[in-house]
């Protein structure tokens, strides 16, 4: 729907081609090694506190796993979805695991809620790895046997938080696909796995983007969060010819709508996961990380100047 | 979208999240109600146990023994939760307890003050098995029992087949804590003496028995009794017959 807008301003519409330097081709991949050098690092960082022993400052560098961990042996992390399970189930906790949920929380409300999905979670590896595949495949959206309505994710993201608070238990903890497989891979591998091959077989051949894009309550609880982010993937309707190269690529359909996008000058969505992706494709350079602050003053300026409205939260 | 479309759509919708919800409910009671492995000393109950631990594993990380282990998938309790297998490392009841100090939910008492009163699990014995019941001088576990002398015991016990009586070990629940050196050293193919939930193996006598002889030796019961218990605890003394029963209740076996 979104791809099918007329080219703007009737110039010819040029599509993205992949450099033939190296150069070339680094500059094209610069977010995706990025994200996976800080995935890959903070796994390692997790993995040489638990088996090497590293240290920072004399205390161990990162100990414990993406649930709940403690930097530096100062600064407490946490979860705050498995926190707001628990707190749903009416417990009482101490004070360390609110303090980490609360910072853990702040520092995605400023990078954008689901950074944590595209540049921290490890079941990052096996999505990317089955949307691959696909393209290996040469499946595309309409291939699959399966559809699910958009809301899903937040009905299941509401479910868990309704049996976390009948059960007094962590409903989507207690069975989490994503802390398995980060646990699996930190302490040893075991039968954990089989949820992370499910997940890959669902994205490979039945759903595409089906466990990120559709699934998960965690990445619907950072998609929330994300609404309110100040990192965000900033949009210059005037030089973009619609051309359509950043829909086929985006991990989240949904959230490049061009209309969107030229009213407030960004994808505004909480469920951008600020992969990067599309600026990294995009061949009129329309598409650019920014604060947004920023993004909304340039908006206005854009009103001003007479064409789209918006710019308004 | 016409009204009954928008209703018939709402319903499925209602009727999908209520069906796996009700299928997810059952499997995370499923999990919660198994038998309860051991815990880390310092442990909330079970079930609030299971539904505070964040599976962050620092608590795996701070046990200087590598005692402690998350649960694996299909493992024997709520997955990604720490528990330990003596037989393989027995707690070595750390007297900082650096495990509950980091646990960062309160899952593991942080403050939990005495590791002697730490009640992980529960050291019961096989007699079938235990070589001092067979008649031999073992009394490992009596040994290395960290909480020597008042959580195991050697007691003599008559044996019918000699002169010679038999020293056994025997448990005594209100100082076990389940730490599992005992099972841990137990020199039997497979350990004669376990550490299991005290909920497996404890019964519970019942307020209504009133063990006699057991509250006369315990002057603060004897103290607390009211006046009128007394005189009806008296009052049987003067029927015939009395004497024997004092006999009996005088202390000493016969």
């Amino acid at each position: 729907m979104s791809a099918s807008a007329p080219a703007s301003g009737g110039r010819p519409v040029r599509h993205f081609e992949m450099p033939g330097s190296l150069a070339g081709k680094l500059r094209v991949w610069r977010f995706t090694i990025a994200r996976r050098v800080v995935q890959f690092g903070l796994l390692l960082a997790f993995f040489g506190t638990l088996h090497w022993g590293w240290t920072l400052l004399g205390a161990p560098l990162l100990a414990g796993n993406l649930s709940a961990a403690k930097l530096a042996g100062a600064v407490p992390l946490a979860d705050p979805f498995a926190v707001l399970q628990m707190l749903a189930g009416r417990h009482a906790l101490a004070t360390e695991v609110l303090l980490g949920a609360a910072l853990t929380l702040g520092i995605y409300s400023l990078l954008g809620g689901r950074v944590f999905c595209a540049w921290v979670c490890p079941m990052n590896f096996v999505t990317d790895a089955a949307f691959w595949l696909r393209g290996k495949l040469g499946l595309g959206a309409g291939d699959d046997p399966v559809r699910l309505p958009s809301p899903t994710r937040y009905v299941i993201l509401a479910v868990m938080l309704v049996l976390s608070a009948a059960s007094g238990l962590m409903a989507f903890e207690a069975f989490s696909p994503v802390a398995m497989l980060h646990r699996e891979l930190l302490y040893g591998v075991g039968l954990g796995l089989t949820g992370a091959l499910g997940i890959f077989l669902l994205d490979a051949l039945v759903l595409r983007h089906g466990w990120c894009g559709n699934l998960c309550p965690l990445g619907a609880f950072w998609a929330v969060v994300g609404r309110a982010a100040q990192v965000r993937v900033a949009f210059d309707n005037g030089s973009c010819t619609r051309c359509g190269d950043c829909v086929k690529l985006c991990p989240e359909p949904r959230v490049l709508h061009f209309g969107n996008a030229a009213a407030r000058g960004m994808i505004a969505s909480g469920e951008c996961t600020n992969c990067g992706r599309c600026i990294a494709v995009c061949p009129e350079s329309s598409l650019r990380f920014d604060l947004r602050a920023r993004i909304r003053g340039a908006a206005n300026g854009a009103t001003a100047h007479g064409s789209t409205p918006g710019g308004s939260t | 979208m016409d009204r009954r479309q928008f209703i018939v759509g709402a319903a499925k919708g209602t009727a999908a999240a209520a069906s796996g919800g009700l299928l997810w409910y059952a499997l995370l009671e499923q999990q919660a109600r198994a038998a309860p492995p051991l815990r880390p000393p310092g442990a909330r109950a079970e079930r609030e146990f299971a539904a505070t631990c964040i599976k962050c594993g620092l608590c795996v990380k701070a046990c200087p023994y590598d005692t402690l282990k998350l649960v694996k998938a299909a493992g024997p309790a709520a997955i990604g939760t720490p528990t330990f297998t003596p037989r393989d490392v027995p707690c070595f009841m750390c007297e900082n307890i650096p495990c509950a100090r980091v646990c960062p939910t309160g899952a593991l008492d942080s403050v939990f003050p005495d590791i002697a009163k730490a009640r992980m699990g529960l050291a019961v014995i096989d007699p079938e098995n235990c070589l001092s019941w067979q008649g031999l001088r073992c009394e490992v576990c009596y040994r290395v029992c960290p909480v020597r002398g008042k959580a195991i015991s050697i007691s003599n016990h008559p044996r019918q087949i000699s002169k010679h009586a038999l020293f056994v070990p025997v448990v005594h629940s209100e100082a076990c804590t389940g730490c599992g050196i005992c099972e841990k050293r137990c020199p039997t193919e497979v350990a004669a003496i376990r550490i299991v939930d005290p909920k497996l193996v404890q019964g519970r006598i019942g307020a209504h028995y009133r063990l006699g002889w057991k509250h006369e030796q315990a002057p603060t019961v004897e103290s607390e009794a009211p006046a009128a218990a007394d005189a009806a605890r008296s009052a049987p003394k003067k029927e015939p017959g009395a004497g024997g029963l004092d006999y009996l209740n005088r202390g000493g076996t016969p």
